[in-house]
């Protein structure tokens, strides 16, 4: 029970992280992200830069906490099982990036920006459940 | 590329990084906040508790990050409401059926050297590119 109540914390604690790294590093500011998608007009490398330093921390840390068998509060990891490049992921991936274009949010940021005080975070939350409640109502395979 | 903010972006990274790692690490899950989102949301059978408590966090930590540092558009998209719950709607049904998003896939999938994250984040930024290209410079606007 008590590491229960632990995982909760560190999640509590990861969430909080993450999102102060969302506003520092402005992704919660639809224009920027719009401004680096934009690469034909007044082209904004940030975002490239933040996935870039993420991963500084995420390629070397992984490879250590992977590496350690079991993680610190349970039993084991949850990874991502599928291995296959099929069509779902990529027509996954490719209506992503045309919402993505239209607006600037990605669930991240859009869910970060909740307690900014603007409506269009709420709006697109809404649109993001929906959304994701139709597609896991796709039969799986056909 | 006036607008280029290097050093905030730079530290940004560092802290979404440590986020990822910080969840790997401790609860052994990935941060990939569109399957937190949907699993919180519609359980899949999996606990919900943990993922209600990374998107308090993530609100939490964001709001109190906005309150000491200025960022007057966090949050504005500058398109119309409809096309916001439209963007919404593609973002929800693309990650479910791409099982990710930016984070899943382009933080935590690239660091697991996963081919199937590397598709997928090519695939959205190629087609968020094309989106706005058109968008901007098609349309016009």
């Amino acid at each position: 029970m008590r590491q229960v109540n632990l995982r909760m914390l560190a999640a509590l604690a990861a969430g909080a992280l993450f999102g102060i790294g969302l506003v520092v590093s402005q992704m919660t500011s639809p224009a920027k992200v719009l401004a680096f998608l934009d690469v034909a007009g007044a082209w904004d490398p940030s975002l490239a830069l933040v996935m870039g330093a993420a991963l500084l921390v995420t390629i070397p840390a992984f490879r250590v906490i992977l590496g350690q068998g079991r993680p610190l509060l349970d039993e084991s990891f949850h990874l991502p099982v599928k291995q296959s490049l099929d069509a779902r992921l990529l027509t996954g991936a490719a209506l992503f990036g045309i919402g993505w274009g239209l607006a600037g949010f990605c669930p991240g940021p859009a869910v970060a920006a909740l307690g900014s005080g603007q409506s269009d975070p709420w709006l697109f939350v809404f649109g993001l459940l929906v959304g994701g409640w139709v597609a896991g109502r796709m039969p799986s395979r056909g | 590329m006036e607008n280029f903010t290097p050093l905030s972006a730079s530290i940004g990274g560092l802290l979404i990084g440590s986020a990822a790692a910080l969840l790997l690490w401790l609860n052994g899950r990935i941060a990939g906040i569109s399957g937190i989102v949907s699993g919180a949301v519609e359980g899949h059978g999996t606990p919900r508790g943990w993922r209600w408590m990374f998107l308090g966090g993530l609100v939490v930590g964001a709001l109190a990050a906005l309150m000491i540092g200025e960022q007057p558009l966090a949050g504005v998209t500058g398109v119309s409401g409809p096309l916001v719950i439209t963007a919404g709607l593609l973002v929800g049904f693309g990650t479910r059926l791409g099982s990710g998003c930016t984070s899943g896939h382009g933080v935590c999938g690239l660091a697991r050297f996963s081919l199937r994250s590397l598709a997928a984040t090519l695939t959205f930024m190629l087609a968020g590119a094309l989106t706005v290209f058109v968008v901007r410079h098609v349309l016009g606007g």
